[in-house]
């Protein structure tokens, strides 16, 4: 299987000396689903910018598909990697809905007829058709956050990147992204998002790297991640309820790397009715 | 009796250019004390309601406003913003577009010092506030400097040191991780057991937040739509659907209770399922132990 992005040794500042990446070392293989945990400020949003070349190591090394980023261009990059911002006015800039979507296509020379057909495609997807000719900036934040996220995922990156997609996302507009997210992995595309939000973090990913101050703390399935207090708090995260419910649960024998709510559902019953 | 500081009575209202009422026939009455949760999908009017508290609505967002709105006394129609600003605190989801100022003594003070008080009363006010907020590491550094939930709890500061009777907050936790999350709700929740300030708070993250409150309100296409105690509210209707995030535990209980599991009320935390499965298994234990 081929490595999708390679970190080594990454460091990294803004400004000179306070290092905001200190050392961080992980490789994510194609097709894997990860997400990226931490507290604000832990360097998580700095980590992706490097994803494709927006920021470049101070020291070590970044690779995309073996390309390392100090030796290619934003432009190029990007064809590989795309990323959705966590503030979608930061990226949304078009006269409307419609431009919003066909830039990418455009600068990466789609034929016109393949555009318009992919234009139309995502556009009904994301429910967004209507709008077709609105400016994005008069759309809802949750309609622009799909925009975005549109506006990325029609170029078909191998890599996806998002940063808190899920936030201020009501219950509909979150199961809406959440069933994009779950296509998207399945179809074997390579998905990364950066989240504060564990119940998504278990709904759909593997993989969960934490980072803390700059340096990686954690990285192994979400569900041991995830289920493990002192990771938590480090990261400035609270157990899920369904997990905080088997760790209190504890002396009934309920394990306490608990996730689901199937999961936690059976053990109750077993408690109650076994 | 409780003293009434909010009616809304029938209240729609139509920001300018617009053709679909962002409220409908909005009746609401706040009560002294009272901590008031409002939930509810995007683009339901949860904002718009908050907007007409301090008289936003109609005196800085144009539109067409039917029905009254009473606050403290004053029908916001006559009153201008400053006046009610007094009474009415508000924060909002991003603190970074409320603090301006280069220390968090600076900000706090800023609200004092427009209100015109003694120079004295200010420096009371700012001791108080400092103290009650637990913010005394932090009150000579720029607020720029600060992590989201500290900006958020100087935000939060500098409304609670004008003294207001209450409190409007509009998703204040929106941009924050879910431990300052936490931090920022427990403080809010203080200010209205402690100081008895009256709170209306719009939250997505119910599992923090619906335990906390008196009375809950879920509104959808500019109406409300459900509106009581949180664990009614929560319990029985297919609240998904209306893009509102129930907690877990509450999944938790309706899928017990469909395989004949009827726990002893609705939970709302983690610790109360945990308390309701224990006293199930005392009672079992207790039925065996007289049946042999």
């Amino acid at each position: 299987m081929r490595l999708a992005i390679e970190v080594e040794d990454l460091h990294f500042y803004y400004v000179k000396g306070e290092y905001v990446l200190r050392g961080i070392n992980f490789e994510i293989k194609e097709g894997e689903s990860v997400v990226i945990m931490g507290s604000n400020g832990a360097g998580k949003t700095t980590l992706i910018k490097h994803f494709n070349g927006l920021l470049k190591p101070i020291k070590g090394h970044v690779r995309v598909f073996g390309k390392d980023t100090r030796n290619h261009t934003v432009a190029e990059l990007s064809r590989l990697v795309g990323i959705v911002f966590q503030n979608p006015d930061h990226q949304l800039f078009a006269e409307t809905v419609e431009k919003e979507i066909r830039f990418a296509l455009e600068n990466f020379n789609f034929p016109s007829n393949e555009i318009d057909k992919r234009v139309d495609k995502i556009l009904r997807y994301f429910g967004l058709e209507r709008y077709k000719s609105a400016s994005p900036f008069n759309l809802s934040e949750g309609e622009k956050k799909r925009l975005a996220i549109a506006s990325v995922l029609v170029y078909e990156p191998d890599i996806v990147v998002l940063d808190e997609p899920t936030i201020g996302q009501d219950a509909i507009q979150r199961k809406r992204i959440i069933n994009v997210l779950k296509e998207l992995i399945k179809s074997g595309k390579t998905v990364v998002a950066v989240t504060h939000d564990v119940e998504f973090a278990v709904e759909l990913f593997e993989r969960a790297i934490v980072l803390s101050r700059g340096l990686l703390v954690a990285d192994g399935s979400v569900k041991e991640v995830l289920t493990n207090q002192k990771v938590l708090e480090v990261a400035n995260l609270l157990p899920s309820q369904v997990t905080k419910c088997a760790w209190l649960l504890e002396d009934f024998g309920i394990p306490r790397d608990i996730v689901s709510i199937e999961e936690l559902k059976e053990h109750i019953y077993k408690v109650l009715r076994g | 009796m409780k003293e009434r500081l909010i009616t809304i009575d029938h209240v729609t209202f139509y920001y300018a250019g617009t053709e679909k009422p962002a409220l409908n026939n909005v009746n609401l009455k706040v009560y002294r004390g009272d901590s008031l949760l409002i939930t509810g999908p995007s683009g339901c009017g949860k904002s718009t309601l908050c907007r007409l508290l301090n008289g936003l609505i109609p005196h800085f967002f144009s539109g067409r406003l039917e029905g009254e709105v009473n606050v403290l006394g004053y029908d916001i129609r006559k009153t201008p913003t400053h006046v009610l600003a007094r009474h009415v605190g508000m924060v909002f989801q991003n603190p970074e577009n409320q603090l301006f100022l280069s220390s968090v003594e600076k900000e706090i003070v800023f609200g004092l010092e427009n209100l015109g008080l003694p120079r004295e009363e200010i420096k009371k006010r700012l001791e108080e506030v400092i103290e009650l907020l637990d913010l005394g590491n932090i009150r000579d550094k720029p607020p720029y400097e600060l992590s989201g939930g500290q900006q958020q709890k100087v935000a939060i500061a500098a409304v609670v040191a004008m003294g207001p009777e209450v409190m409007v907050l509009d998703e204040p936790t929106a941009h924050l991780d879910p431990l300052s999350s936490k931090e920022v709700l427990d403080l809010v929740f203080k200010l209205n057991h402690e100081l008895k300030v009256t709170v209306i708070l719009v939250e997505h993250k119910l599992d923090m937040t619906a335990s906390q409150v008196s009375r809950m309100l879920i509104m959808n296409e500019g109406k409300v739509i459900l509106e009581g105690n949180p664990r009614d509210v929560l319990n029985g209707y297919h609240l998904e659907r209306l893009g509102v995030n129930v907690p877990k535990v509450v999944e938790v209980y309706n899928e017990l209770k469909k395989r004949g599991i009827i726990l002893n009320g609705v939970p709302l935390t983690p610790e109360e399922l945990v308390e309701r499965i224990k006293t199930e298994k005392l009672r079992l234990t207790y039925e065996v132990g007289n049946r042999s």
